[in-house]
């Protein structure tokens, strides 16, 4: 399936987009995406770990994610 | 969030009535040096739905441990000049304990837990987003 991903920051300029649609198995876990994720171009800056929300929620890793979700994969936040 | 410049004083209008016997303000402003480089701005951008549902949250959970808390809080977007407020947070209560740990309480969850991030302009015309983490391995901040 494909998850639609949204970027931001450092993470947007890497990938050349803040949007991108990402190739994945099913089922699949937040952590599955971001492997998939560090084989695109760009996919050099992610942490094996890095911070992802769903649907505006942040969530570990070992979380089931569907198509049908809001998926953000996001830089170290520096509000304030 | 706003994008236009805060306004603190109606910040603080809004947690202020007879109940109130003490107002804790925090304002983050830009300061001209960061890590030892001359800053000429600030882009402030954000995940915004998510970011004013985790500032809520966090309102919520500062409330919910001070009974009789009031608070306030305003972030701001887009580009900012030195000097300028970027956060700002006004907490009052009718003593002064719970007004002043409620500023810190927030301010440091925000940190933590909001997705703003921010785009340095140098006064050289380059720019860098600020990684509060460097090297540090990122974790979930939940």
């Amino acid at each position: 399936m494909t998850i639609h991903v949204l970027l931001f920051a450092s993470y947007a300029d890497a990938f050349g987009s803040r949007r991108l649609n990402v190739s994945v198995p099913t089922p699949c876990r937040v952590d599955d995406l971001v492997a998939a994720m560090r084989g695109l171009p760009g996919g050099h800056v992610l942490p094996t770990k890095p911070l992802v929300a769903v649907n505006h929620a942040w969530v570990p890793g070992d979380v089931s994610i569907t198509a049908t979700d809001e998926v953000a994969v996001i830089p170290p936040v520096a509000g304030g | 969030m706003v994008v236009e410049p805060i306004d603190v004083a109606s910040l603080i209008a809004r947690v202020s009535d007879a109940s109130v016997g003490a107002i804790s303000t925090f304002l983050g402003t830009v300061r001209h040096v960061n890590d030892g480089r001359d800053v000429a701005g600030i882009e402030y951008h954000a995940y915004q739905p998510m970011a004013e549902r985790e500032l809520s949250l966090i309102a919520e959970e500062t409330c919910t441990a001070s009974p009789g808390l009031q608070l306030a809080i305003a972030h701001r977007v887009g580009t900012l000049g030195i000097g300028e407020v970027s956060v700002a947070i006004a907490a009052s209560h009718a003593r002064r304990a719970p007004a002043l740990a409620a500023t810190t309480y927030v301010i440091e969850a925000l940190k933590r837990r909001v997705p703003i991030w921010k785009c340095e302009h140098y006064i050289d015309g380059s720019r860098a987003w600020v990684d509060p983490t460097s090297s540090a391995a990122p974790r979930m901040p939940v």
